[in-house]
């Protein structure tokens, strides 16, 4: 989502500036990867690379974590993959666990519905957090990390100004409160949000489609006794928008949604006793509560043609951007950092050839496009563009109170799951024994396993056997593979074994599955870990 | 399943005097609420998503 620019105030100063060495250095300094951007993404990926020992700057223009809610669902695979960079427990500790979602239509409540997620998981479907905290327990691990001797550097208030890539590295221009200076990277990460001005500097296009809406936030603090549940109104009977999500997050903070349309007067809507006035008619005359947080956002949904531009690598809304239906904003940027970190390493490491990077395009692209697609439905289904849209849309909404089949139709938003990355070039074998859901190219889904979760077992390039002989260790490429050797349970049969009597994994260091074969062979392993270095 | 155009009703003419007579009455925006609600309510009957694409491609290309 895009919210309006205002001067903008921290909900927690994290970095603040203090003049570096490279900044009187009489030659320019040198860094590995200088990440641009603090936020959810540009945590992750320098938490990422610093715990593999990659060297890493960030660069933010600010000093500390910006206010304000914004994204507030965060998803199993975000959380597995925070999980794996140490930074999950306090998320978990903090945000809220919710199940039950609600839907109505004017005044009637049309269907409940649980996302009953599937058992066997060490995390939920989602949690609900504010984005400060997703923040700040992401900069809190790095602290944590640095601690431990990891390389990672944050340097607040320094504004990029300029960016000159070259065939090896990109010199960047930066503006700090004593001034200029400018510094050589090999690799620059630019995870500067949807109006990315490295994007900007580049002169890369950002093509999509606006959504002609404007959806007004209001975050209440109340102690009402609203359960922990996902209301989603179509065309409300309180007539303050022409629909409105409630949802609660820590703090007895709820975030109200309401949909605006698009000729609004923007400072008008913005006024507090404007905006209470549509949430008085929401919650009824007698709740009482405090606005937290207000902000009026608008939305497209649009990507970059590619991730990758030789050495500048765009990430998260910099580089795709979603509406806010679905919670698949920084879920998936996130998984954009999943993807790259191990990449950037291997290939900085020498282990693997350049263009494995290009896989990163070719994976992450074709994540953007299957977002954008779900969330372009959703949008679509929440505000219909044409008459006849919006007749049909009535229509299953109609059917949905008394008709199970049309409530598969009601589309306020689809749960966020990360996507397989069918096609890839870095899949190999698959075997047809064994279930869908794990074929090359999947997520990991989680499973029991006799010391805890089968996830939290799995970092760095890893061959997992399941009721299947293998050595203890391989090496190929370079690279010692430890093997996970498991003897199945009903979550890991149903997950990963299916009609096969044994299973030997290659799960990449993201925890995706590279190939797969019902008993071990080493060269076929070796071929494999080789094509998922991008060596063929 | 490909899509069915010969005929497949049982009784063609009966049909067709029902899907009338069931609008009988109504005002134009209700009988097109109706027909939305019945094409959802038969999609659903047809679940092929290929057979449903067929059925939507010759429905527009008969448009004029």
């Amino acid at each position: 989502m895009t919210a309006q620019p205002k001067a903008r105030q921290l909900a927690f100063t994290m970095y603040p500036y203090a003049r570096s060495a490279d900044q009187s250095a009489p030659t320019r300094a040198h860094h590995p990867v200088v990440v641009v951007g603090a936020g959810p993404v540009g945590l992750a990926m320098a938490l990422d690379l610093g715990r593999r020992g990659v060297p890493v700057l960030v660069l933010d223009d600010s000093e500390g974590i910006g206010e304000g809610s914004r994204a507030i669902c965060f998803a199993k695979r975000a959380l597995e993959i925070c999980d794996r960079l140490g930074a999950a427990g306090p998320m978990m500790d903090k945000g809220v666990v919710w199940n039950t979602g609600k839907v109505f239509h004017d005044d009637r409540l049309l269907y409940e519905f649980n996302l009953l997620p599937e058992g066997d998981h060490a995390f939920p479907a989602f949690i609900n957090l504010q984005q400060p905290y997703f923040e700040k327990f992401l900069f809190d691990a790095i602290q944590a990390e640095r601690a431990k001797g990891a390389p990672i550097e944050i340097r607040g208030s320094n504004r990029v100004t300029a960016a000159h890539p070259s065939a090896n590295g990109v010199t960047l221009e930066i503006d700090t409160p004593d001034g200029p200076y400018a510094l050589q990277a090999d690799w620059l990460i630019a995870c500067d949000g949807a109006r990315s001005p490295l994007r900007g500097m580049l002169g890369l296009g950002f093509d999509g489609r606006v959504f002609e809406d404007n959806f007004l936030i209001a975050d209440v603090r109340m102690n009402a006794a609203f359960p922990t549940e996902r209301w989603f109104w179509f065309e409300p009977h309180f007539k303050s928008g022409d629909s409105a999500l409630l949802h609660k997050q820590p703090d007895d903070v709820w975030r109200i949604d309401f949909q605006l349309g698009w000729d609004i007067d923007r400072a008008r809507e913005l006024d507090p006793a404007r905006v209470r006035a549509r949430v008085d008619a929401m919650l009824g005359p007698d709740v009482e509560y405090d606005l937290v947080w207000t902000s009026i956002y608008t939305f497209q949904c649009r990507r970059m043609d590619r991730f990758r531009h030789g050495r500048v690598i765009f990430a998260g809304d910099a580089a795709h951007q979603v509406s806010p239906f679905g919670a698949r904003g920084a879920n998936s940027g996130v998984q954009d950092i999943d993807n790259l970190g191990w990449k950037l390493a291997a290939v900085m490491a020498g282990l693997a050839p350049d263009r494995l990077l290009d896989s990163y395009d070719t994976e992450r692209v074709h994540g953007a496009d299957e977002n954008i697609r779900n969330s372009t439905r959703a949008t679509d289904f929440i505000t219909p563009k044409t008459p006849v849209s919006r007749m049909f849309r009535n229509a299953v909404l109609a059917l949905a109170e008394t008709q199970p089949f049309a409530r598969a139709m009601v589309n306020s938003g689809r749960l966020s799951v990360p996507c397989t990355y069918d096609g890839s070039p870095l899949n190999g074998p698959d075997d047809p024994a064994m279930p869908a859901r794990t074929r090359p190219g999947s997520p990991c889904p989680d499973a029991p396993i006799p010391d805890g979760w089968l996830l939290a077992a799995l970092d760095g390039f890893t061959l997992l056997t399941l009721d299947a002989d293998a050595p203890d260790h391989v090496t190929a490429h370079g690279i010692t593979l430890p093997r996970l050797a498991l003897t199945a349970n009903d979550a890991l049969r149903t997950r990963y074994l299916g009609a096969a009597r044994g299973a030997v994994y290659l799960i990449r260091p993201d925890q995706h599955v590279a190939a797969r074969w019902q008993s071990y062979d080493a060269d076929a392993v070796a071929a494999a870990l080789g094509r998922c270095l991008g060596k063929e | 399943m490909p899509l069915i155009t010969a005929n497949n009703l049982s009784d063609p003419d009966d049909s067709y005097a029902r899907l009338i007579a069931t609008h009988d009455g109504l005002t134009e925006a209700q009988s097109h609420a109706l027909n939305a609600r019945l094409v959802l309510i038969l999609m659903n009957q047809v679940g092929d998503a290929r057979t449903i694409a067929e059925a939507l491609d010759l429905a527009r290309a008969t448009a004029r």
